[in-house]
């Protein structure tokens, strides 16, 4: 009988052949192999969401009945599944295929280190008291959709610091988008990514002021979370007021995700409410 | 926008230094770094914690720039007020342009300005002009809005435009930032934070505040902890924490009710949360005893301070309390029972059973070795007492970022023309312009829709 645990590692290794495929039609410049990276991209996204389906299930089978949002390991699964899933949407929608050449890796490796690293368990465990809430889904989807535009953000970012490293023409930068087209899907993207981390950051105020009586306690994971939504506002405001764009954006982007990251898993080396996840 | 050199009084670097985005940048940024600190170092943490971990010199430091309670230290709060007086001059200077734009009196459209447009999507048709201009008109009056409709000298020109108001949702979103600091002060001024401990059976009205070490407020109404229940899950995971309580104004049953974590009481713009439990005190305590001597062991059901005969004729037995925490020789051994052994002589000796220890007894080497076979925990249930008045103008913030954002990031202010030219004997040239004041990527995808749309019209 296929489990969750099965089929999500299942997904790490189509993922893992995604960033392949992307990154070959990038080197050897054949447009098929991105359009085959999008259709198993596609399954390994059916797959992943069918994982967490089954988990969910699985935790209602075991008596403990909650959304698979509960741990370490089930958030970088999640968090794949959210990237996968706007970056699917980018495509689409912007009919850029090789922009996924930056993108795709990332969905890799946040489901690889779930399921490789050591320290990570992948066991259903119930839920704590404070956790037990209806705000616990709208609060986590809201927050790793955010995490989600940022880090497509940041993968077009690198894309946009290497195509202006290229000064050959017909060497393989030229192959990229056009800097212009990276640079305001970076834009597209942190927008996103801001509204849904104000919404995160939102609900989860709403929902501490359930649960704490306080709807700001300054605990390590806010105040990070504030951290990083300051800096994004920051860029949002050079480049609407101040006109920034290109090379500039591109750093302070990066310089946010690296603020993501640390809210994400550097927190949990620091005291707080959030050591669950 | 600029001023003439001559305005540059003194009055009047002021106000522009208050109304630049580079001060706004500053300050984000000073906001954004200076929180790591507070993340970094422990906040609120007693004078010894500081001295023990950073030093004399580090802990002076700290304590003398507030950083032990950095995000109420002037500083910080220095560069909140920064950041309003930002917002508030930025608002002031840009609104009033704003709407005039938004409220005109009448809204133009020329033509010039969408003729010199580079991007333009351009096909021909060869249907008479007038039927090309009443079947536009109703696409874009469905796709866009109203359309005006304007004679030009080889044909006609259709304008549409939708959104005008969306170039307010940067102010909505200022607003909001400056909602949720209002409510933070309301709340600070007009609210407290703080804690009561309530052992099962007990009734309090007093609670003490967070702020200031053992200030103490009397509440209007009273507080019952009837019972306190918590459950576990076979994984030994914590599964609820239940307290059930009655409040009483002035001696009268008004409401009774279960608190749990997630699901707090509020009562009169009080709010009262489940936060922590413990155990308070300890009933039906059976002790064993167990002679050295003989290796007999007698049970016996004890009740507090009544002292019980020792077999053997060796004294008595008096059990005392019951302790939530005790320190042995520097050790916190956690919750214990504390009595003593009164020897026929009248000497006393103190007896601690500690409940994670259960032989412990056994080192202090006594006749009997006392151990605590079954006892019925009390509980006292700790319940945090909030009251914040300012929370309603935070969640309007809260609701006016969301929608501000929304708008400013994926709305815009967007003006459509098609001008329709009529070319003698071939038919009609039909061009589709567009300007928005924002998302210029998103206005391009909806004019290529409409131009497609259009073109598939003419059949």
């Amino acid at each position: 009988m296929m489990n969750s645990s099965m089929l999500l590692s299942i997904t790490t290794f189509v993922y893992a052949f995604v960033s392949v495929l992307y990154i070959g039609a990038w080197t050897f410049k054949k447009e098929f192999l991105a359009k085959l990276g999008m259709a198993v991209l596609i399954c390994g996204f059916a797959c992943n969401t069918a994982g967490i389906g089954l988990r969910w299930v699985e935790s209602y089978q075991m008596g403990y009945g909650h959304a698979p949002f509960s741990n370490m390991y089930e958030s970088l699964v999640f968090f794949s599944w959210t990237v996968a899933a706007l970056y699917i949407f980018v495509e689409f929608k912007y009919r850029e295929r090789i922009i996924g050449v930056f993108a795709t890796p990332l969905i890799f490796l946040a489901i690889a280190y779930a399921s490789l690293s050591p320290n990570i368990a992948d066991k259903i465990s119930p839920l704590i008291p404070a956790l037990k809430s209806n705000w616990l889904i709208g609060h986590v989807i809201t927050c790793f959709l955010g995490y989600a535009g940022f880090a497509v953000a940041f993968g077009f970012s690198i894309m946009y610091l290497v195509r202006s490293e290229g000064k050959d023409e017909k060497g393989l930068m030229a192959r990229l988008p056009s800097s212009a087209v990276i640079d305001e899907l970076t834009y597209q993207m942190v927008m996103f990514g801001f509204l849904f981390l104000t919404i995160g950051i939102i609900t989860g105020a709403v929902w501490a002021n359930s649960a704490w009586g306080t709807y700001w306690s300054w605990d390590p994971k806010e105040t990070w979370s504030l951290i990083t939504w300051l800096i994004y506002a920051t860029l949002l405001h050079l480049r609407m007021m101040r006109g920034w764009h290109g090379k500039k954006i591109a750093w302070v982007s990066i310089l946010g995700f690296m603020a993501v990251l640390f809210t994400y898993f550097g927190v949990n080396l620091l005291p707080g409410l959030h050591s669950y996840a | 926008m600029k001023k003439k050199a001559s305005n540059q009084g003194p009055l009047n670097r002021v106000w522009m230094f208050f109304s630049s985005v580079r001060l706004t940048v500053v300050v984000l940024l000073s906001l954004a770094f200076t929180s790591v600190i507070g993340t970094l170092i422990p906040q609120n943490a007693s004078e010894v914690f500081y001295l023990k971990k950073y030093g004399q010199g580090w802990s002076q430091v700290f304590t003398s720039l507030d950083i032990v309670d950095m995000y109420n230290a002037w500083w910080f709060l220095l560069l909140l007020g920064l950041l309003v007086v930002n917002i508030i001059v930025c608002s002031f200077e840009r609104l009033g342009y704003t709407w005039k734009i938004i409220f005109p009196k009448k809204v133009v459209f020329r033509l010039e300005r969408f003729r010199r447009m580079k991007d333009k999507e351009t096909f021909t048709c060869d249907r008479p002009l007038d039927d090309l201009v009443g079947r536009y008109e109703g696409l874009l009056k469905k796709r866009v809005g109203k359309v005006t409709r304007e004679t030009t000298e080889t044909g006609a020109a259709l304008f549409a435009e939708t959104g005008r108001w969306t170039r307010i949702g940067v102010y909505v979103v200022h607003l909001s930032v400056i909602l949720l600091l209002v409510g933070a002060v309301i709340g600070s001024i007009w609210g407290f934070k703080g804690r009561v401990s309530i052992p099962e059976g007990d009734t309090t009205d007093v609670i003490e505040l967070r702020q200031g070490e053992h200030e103490h407020l009397t509440l209007d109404f009273s507080v019952r902890c009837n019972s306190f229940d918590v459950k576990f899950y076979d994984t030994g995971h914590p599964d609820e924490f239940k307290s059930n309580i009655t409040l009483l104004e002035k001696g009268k049953e008004v409401l009774t009710t279960d608190i749990l974590v997630n699901h707090p009481l509020r009562y009169k713009g009080i709010s009262l949360y489940q936060s922590n439990y413990g155990t308070a005190s300890a009933r039906n305590v059976t002790v064993s005893v167990t002679s050295r001597d003989s290796g007999m062991v007698y049970q016996k059901l004890l009740e507090f301070n009544k002292p019980m005969d020792l077999p053997e004729n060796r004294g008595r037995f008096v059990m005392e309390r019951f302790a939530p925490g005790y320190n042995f020789r520097g050790h916190n051994l956690g919750e214990v029972f504390v009595g003593k052994v009164i020897a026929p002589d009248a000497t006393e000796t103190s007896v601690i059973i500690p409940l994670k220890f259960p032989t412990f007894d056994k080192m202090r080497g006594g006749q009997f070795v006392f151990a605590v076979e079954d006892f019925e925990k009390q509980y006292y249930t700790g319940l945090q007492v909030n009251k914040d008045p300012g929370v309603w103008y935070v969640y309007a913030g809260f609701i006016l970022m969301i929608v501000g954002c929304w708008v400013t990031f994926f709305m815009s202010h967007q003006s459509y023309c098609v001008e329709i030219r009529n070319q003698d004997g071939a038919g009609a040239l039909v061009e589709i312009s567009a300007v928005a004041n924002r998302n210029s990527q998103s206005l391009k995808l909806k004019t290529e829709k409409l131009a497609t749309t259009m073109k598939e019209l003419k059949s």
